[in-house]
C-alpha cells in the first residue's frame, strides 16, 4: 500500500565537500532505525570505494526512512543523495527536481563555499524549501553565529530557524528530522493521472540490467506495467519495483510523491537517461516533465593501454563503465606514438580522473592519458565549421579562418586577503573580470569569464595553492569566443609525437613549450644516441633540449656466482623498457606522456 | 661425473663496508664462527656424496674468509681435501682484506695449498677508504701485500673500486698507478654499484650521496683499460685484467656458464638445469644441516631459454666473447638462429661484433654491456 502523500517528505542535502553530508546522512539513517549501529559502515550512501576515498559522492542514491514524528504520525522520508561536484551539475539539478526540500549543510568553521551557493540557487530555482543546518558545531574553531550571518547575507534566506548540529556527536539530529516533517511540503500530484516519473539516476546491475531511480510525479506505477521512456521512446515491462531502505526492498506499486527503482530487463543505461520521464506505455502522459537534456562532454582526452595488446580489454572496460554512466563517451583513436586507443569525452576533469582511476583499479589496466582538451570551434576560410576535440585533428593553419574556444563564467569565493592573488591568477589565465561582491566583511565573491581550457589545464591547482585552499570555485559554460590559438607540437628525435600535441593560446605557447621540453628531458631516459626534444609551432622551433646518449650501464660484480640475481636485475631492466612506448627509435616512458598533463611553473 | 668448481662462502667481516650488498655478518664471536665451520664441514660431507666428480677450482670468498682464526682456516682446508677429489695444481683462491692477515695465517693458507690471494684493497686513498667504511688504511695495503709476497704467494689479485663518492679522475689515476707499481698478477676494477638496503643505498635514496656521474665513471673505466694494458695486463673480462697466464680460472667457470657448487650460507650453485641458493640466515643454515639435509633455500629449474640467456650474458662479459662453436655444441642450436632479431639490431647499433667465430662486445659496447644483455633475457 502506498503511503498517503501528506505523510511523505522528499528531500536532499546540499553541502560542500567535507562539510559533513555523508556523516549527517548516516546519522539520519541510524536515528530512524534504517540501519542499526552494528550495520553501520561509515558513510553508507557512498558506495564506490573511490567516492569514499575522495570524500565525494559521484553516483546518487535514494534512501527511504521511517520516522515517527512528535505529532504522533509515522512519516516516510526519502533522502535523495546529490553529487557534490561541478562536473555533475545537471545530475544535481535532476535530483533537486525530485525533491520538495533541501537541507543546506554548512560547516560551522568553514562557512559557505562557491559550490554550495551554486547548488542552493539551483534548489531555489526548483522552489525547494531550504532548511539551513550549521554542522560541526563541536569543532573548537566553530563560529556558528558568523556562519549563520553569512548564510543570511550571501544566500538571502531567513535563518531564524537555523539548526545547529553536529553529525559527529548526534546533536540536532532530531531537530532536523522534525524540521523536515514540519517545514518541507508534502508532495502533490494526482495519483490517478497518467504516469510521469522523473529519472534522477540509474545504475547497472549485471543480472537485472539498467535500473533507473525515479520519483513518481503524477500517476502510479505497478509491477507488470508496460512503461515507455519518453525521450528515447524505448518500451519495457516492469518486472521489479522497489525502494531502498537502504537495502533494496520490493514493493508492488509506487504512487505520485514516492521514490523508488525499477528493473525491466533494460540492456543499457542509454535507455534510462537522467532527466527523462517514464510514462505508462498503454496510458501515456501527453508531455514529458520539463528539463530533460542530453549531457554533452566538456573535456576530451585520449586513453591508450600501456601494453598495446590490451586494447580489447580497454574497450571492454569502457563499455562496462558506460553501462553505468551514460555521460561517458568514447570512440576509437589511432595515434602514431601510442597505437590504438580511445578518444573519451567527460563531463569535466573530476569525471575524467574518476574514470581513469576506475579503469586502472577495477580493470587492472595501465593507461597512458593524453592532455585533456576542450572542444574547439574551428571556422575554416571556406566557412565550414569543425568541432575539434583533439589537437591532432586541427586542420592546417592555412585553411583556418579563426578558432573559437569555450568560455565559462567562474565564481570564486575567497577570504578577502586573497583577492589580489585570485585576480592575478584569473588575469594570467586570460580571464575577463565581470564583478566582485563582498559577502561579509571577510569574504568576497569574484566573477570572471575564463576560457574552459585554462580551467582544464591547472586553474584548480593554482587557485588552491595561491589561496592556501581557502578559495572555492564554481563555473558554468557560457559560450564560444574567438581566441588566438595555435597548435604546439613536440618533436622527439626530429619526429612529431602526435600524442604530445596541445592547442594553446599564442601568448602562452613559448612558456608551455619551454616547460614541456624541460620536463620531457627529465622523464625520457637516455638512449644509445643523442635525442633532441623540440617544441614547435608549425615549422618554427620555439624550445629545444637534448638528451645526451647513455654512456655507461654495466653490472660490475659477480655476486659469488649468484647469476639468478643478475638475470633478474637484467629482466627488471628489460621489463622497464617494455613498458615504454617505442616512438621512432626512441623509447618513451609512460610518465613522459603524462608530462603534458601536469602544469606548474 | 662432470667436473665442477667449488665455492665456499665465509659470511663474516670485521665490519660491513658502506657499499656492500653481499651476505656478511659483522660478528666476530668465536662460537658463532666455530659452529658455522662445523656446519660447513657437514655440508661438504653431504655435497661430496652427491657430487663426486673432480673439483676443477676452489674459491673461498666472503665476507672476509681471513677473519676466521688460523686454526679454523686450516681445519676447513683439510676438510676440503678429505671430502673432495681435487686434482693437483688446481687454482685455489682466497679473498682477504688488509688488517685480517699476518705471516702465520698466510703460511697456513699456503700449506693448505691455497695458491691465489685476492686482496680487497679498493683504493690507495686514505680518505676514500674511510668513507667506504674499510677497516684498513693505505699503509696496511703495503704491509699485507709485502707480507704475502714474503710468505710465498706468487699469484695475487688486487680488487679496486672506482666511481666512489667524491672520487676524481686524478685520484683514480693515482690508485691505478700505485696498484700497478706493486706488480700483482691480476687486477679487478669494479665500478661502484649502489645496492638497495646498504648504508650508501639509503643515503643515495635520500639524495645524500654525491657520485661522480656517468661521464666521469666512463672516463675512469677507460683510464683503467689504457693504463693496465700499457702495464702488460690483458683485459679479458669487463672488470678483470691479468698478466699472461694468470686469468682467474674459478671466475672463468661463471663466465663460461659451467657448473659450480657453493658451500656455506647464501652460497649459489649451478648444476645441469638447476640453480639454487643456500639459506642466508645462519641459524636456519645450521639447523637444516644438523638435521642432515642440504640447506638449499631457493631452487630454480632453468628453461632452455634461460640457460641460453645466461650463457649469452655471462659469456659476453668476456672480452673474447662467446665462442659460436661452443654454443652450438652445448645447445645444438646456432646463436645466430636463436637470437636472430636481437643480434641483427645490436650489430646495427655497433654494440656487438662477430670476430673469429666469436660474438663479442665492441669497445663501445663494453661500458654499455647491460644494454646489450637485456636483449638476451
Amino acid at each position: 500500500m502506498s503511503t498517503e502523500q501528506k505523510y511523505i517528505r522528499n528531500f536532499c542535502i546540499i553541502a560542500h565537500i567535507d562539510h559533513g553530508k555523508s556523516t549527517l546522512a548516516d546519522r539520519l539513517l541510524e536515528y530512524t532505525g534504517a540501519l542499526s549501529k552494528r550495520e553501520m559502515v561509515d558513510q553508507v550512501l557512498d558506495t564506490l570505494d573511490l567516492e569514499r576515498e575522495r570524500g565525494i559522492t559521484i553516483k546518487l542514491q535514494a534512501v527511504r526512512l521511517n520516522y515517527k514524528s512528535q505529532d504522533g504520525h509515522q512519516y516516510l522520508l526519502n533522502l535523495i543523495d546529490t553529487p557534490g561536484h561541478v562536473d555533475f551539475t545537471y545530475e544535481v539539478s535532476r535530483s533537486l527536481a525530485a525533491c520538495e526540500g533541501a537541507l543546506l549543510v554548512v560547516d560551522a568553521a568553514q562557512g559557505i563555499e562557491a559550490q554550495t551557493i551554486a547548488n542552493v540557487y539551483l534548489a531555489l530555482e526548483h522552489n525547494l524549501e531550504i532548511i539551513p543546518v550549521i554542522n560541526k558545531i563541536d569543532l573548537p574553531n566553530a563560529e556558528p553565529e558568523r556562519v549563520q550571518r553569512e548564510i543570511e547575507e550571501v544566500i538571502g534566506i531567513d535563518t531564524d530557524d537555523v539548526i545547529f548540529a553536529s553529525a559527529k556527536t548526534g546533536v540536532g539530529i532530531e531537530e532536523i528530522l522534525e524540521a523536515i516533517v514540519k517545514r518541507i511540503p508534502a508532495p502533490e500530484g494526482s495519483r490517478d493521472k497518467p504516469l510521469k516519473a522523473l529519472i534522477f539516476d540509474s545504475n547497472f546491475d549485471s543480472y537485472r540490467g539498467a535500473i533507473p531511480y525515479f520519483r513518481v510525479v503524477e500517476g502510479t506505477i505497478k509491477k507488470g506495467d508496460n512503461i515507455r521512456f519518453m525521450a528515447t521512446g524505448a518500451k519495457f515491462e516492469v518486472n521489479e519495483l522497489g525502494v531502498f531502505t537502504p537495502a533494496p526492498r520490493p514493493v508492488s506499486s509506487l504512487a505520485a510523491g514516492e521514490v523508488g527503482f525499477l528493473a525491466a530487463s533494460i540492456k543499457d543505461v542509454k535507455y534510462t537517461r537522467v532527466g527523462d520521464t517514464i510514462t505508462n506505455a498503454d496510458n501515456s502522459a501527453k508531455e514529458p516533465l520539463p528539463g530533460y537534456r542530453k549531457v554533452m562532454p566538456m573535456v576530451y582526452c585520449g586513453l591508450f593501454p600501456v601494453e598495446s595488446d590490451r586494447y580489447d580489454d580497454l574497450r571492454d572496460a569502457l563499455e562496462k563503465l558506460q553501462l553505468n554512466d551514460a555521460s561517458l563517451n568514447f570512440e576509437k583513436e589511432t595515434s602514431v606514438a601510442l597505437g590504438f586507443g580511445f578518444r573519451c569525452g567527460f563531463l569535466g576533469l573530476l569525471h575524467m580522473e574518476i574514470i581513469q582511476e576506475r579503469l586502472e583499479r577495477e580493470y587492472g589496466l595501465e593507461l597512458i592519458t593524453t592532455a585533456p582538451s576542450v572542444v574547439y570551434r574551428v571556422v575554416c576560410t571556406d566557412g565550414q565549421v569543425d568541432m575539434v576535440d583533439n589537437p591532432t585533428a586541427l586542420p592546417p593553419q592555412t585553411v583556418i579562418d579563426h578558432i573559437e574556444e569555450p568560455y565559462v563564467e567562474a565564481t570564486i569565493m575567497t577570504p578577502k586577503d586573497y583577492v589580489g592573488q585570485v585576480m592575478e591568477l584569473c588575469q594570467e589565465k586570460r580571464g575577463n573580470f565581470l564583478n566582485m561582491e563582498y559577502l561579509s566583511e571577510k569574504r568576497v565573491s569574484i566573477k570572471y569569464e575564463l576560457p574552459l581550457a585554462e580551467i582544464v589545464y591547472d586553474f584548480f591547482d593554482q587557485l588552491k595553492s595561491r589561496t592556501r585552499g581557502y578559495a572555492s570555485f564554481d563555473y558554468a559554460l557560457k559560450g564560444y569566443k574567438p581566441s588566438k590559438l595555435v597548435k604546439l607540437d613536440i618533436l622527439i628525435n626530429n619526429e612529431v609525437v602526435d600524442a604530445l600535441s596541445i592547442i594553446t593560446h599564442r601568448d602562452q605557447a613559448y612558456h608551455r613549450g619551454r616547460v614541456l621540453v624541460e620536463r620531457l628531458k627529465k622523464l625520457i631516459p637516455r638512449q644509445l644516441f643523442d635525442v633532441p626534444i623540440q617544441a614547435a609551432i608549425g615549422s618554427k622551433v620555439i624550445a629545444r633540449e637534448t638528451i645526451s646518449a647513455i654512456r655507461k650501464n654495466v653490472l660490475a660484480k659477480c655476486y659469488g656466482g649468484d647469476i639468478t640475481r643478475k638475470r633478474k636485475l637484467l629482466e627488471k631492466q628489460k621489463e622497464g623498457k617494455k613498458r615504454m612506448k617505442q616512438v621512432g627509435s626512441v623509447e618513451i616512458p609512460q610518465e613522459a606522456f603524462m608530462a603534458v598533463l601536469k602544469a606548474g611553473k | 661425473m662432470t667436473d665442477f668448481a667449488l665455492y665456499m662462502h665465509i659470511p663474516f667481516c670485521v665490519r660491513k663496508c658502506n657499499y656492500c650488498g653481499f651476505i656478511s655478518y659483522s660478528s666476530r664471536d668465536l662460537e658463532v664462527m666455530n659452529s658455522y665451520c662445523e656446519a660447513l664441514k657437514r655440508e661438504m660431507e653431504l655435497v661430496s656424496k652427491r657430487w663426486w666428480g673432480s673439483v676443477s677450482t676452489i674459491f673461498l670468498g666472503g665476507g672476509t674468509p681471513t677473519v676466521l682464526p688460523t686454526n679454523q682456516l686450516e681445519g676447513l682446508l683439510e676438510s676440503i681435501y678429505d671430502f673432495f677429489n681435487i686434482k693437483p695444481l688446481v687454482e685455489i683462491s682466497i679473498e682477504a682484506n688488509p688488517g685480517t692477515v699476518d705471516l702465520d695465517k698466510y703460511k697456513i693458507l699456503l700449506k693448505g695449498r691455497v695458491n691465489r690471494l685476492s686482496l680487497g684493497i679498493q683504493s690507495f686513498d686514505d680518505n676514500l677508504l674511510k668513507t667506504m667504511g674499510r677497516i684498513h688504511c693505505k699503509q696496511d695495503i703495503y704491509e699485507s701485500y709485502n707480507l704475502a709476497r714474503k710468505a710465498g704467494f706468487d699469484n695475487i689479485n688486487l680488487d679496486l673500486i672506482f666511481g666512489l663518492p667524491g672520487q676524481t679522475l686524478t685520484n683514480w689515476q693515482n690508485t691505478l698507478k700505485e696498484a700497478i707499481a706493486l706488480q700483482p698478477e691480476h687486477i679487478s676494477v669494479y665500478s661502484l654499484q649502489i645496492e638497495e638496503g646498504t648504508y650508501w643505498g639509503n643515503l643515495a635514496a635520500n639524495g645524500k650521496l654525491i657520485l661522480p656521474g656517468e661521464d666521469l665513471e666512463l672516463a675512469m673505466y677507460q683510464e683503467a683499460q689504457s693504463k693496465l694494458s700499457a702495464a702488460g695486463f690483458e683485459h679479458y673480462e669487463i672488470s678483470n685484467f691479468a698478466k699472461p697466464g694468470y686469468k682467474c680460472r674459478h671466475n672463468l667457470t661463471y663466465w663460461y656458464n659451467q657448473y659450480y657448487i657453493g658451500i656455506g650460507a647464501a652460497a649459489a650453485s649451478f648444476w645441469q638445469d638447476e640453480r639454487w641458493r643456500n639459506y642466508t640466515d645462519l641459524k636456519q643454515y645450521n639447523q637444516v644441516l644438523t638435521k642432515g639435509s642440504l640447506p638449499r633455500g631457493e631452487i630454480e629449474i632453468l628453461t632452455l631459454k634461460q640457460q641460453m640467456a645466461e650463457t649469452m650474458f655471462m659469456g659476453l662479459r668476456l672480452i673474447k666473447g662467446i665462442c659460436l662453436e661452443n654454443f652450438r655444441q652445448r645447445f645444438n642450436l646456432d646463436v645466430i638462429d636463436v637470437y636472430h632479431e636481437e643480434i641483427d639490431y645490436l650489430l646495427k647499433t655497433g654494440l656487438i661484433e662477430i670476430v673469429n667465430n666469436h660474438l663479442r662486445l665492441t669497445s663501445k659496447g663494453l661500458p654499455l654491456a647491460n644494454e646489450v644483455f637485456i636483449h638476451f633475457v
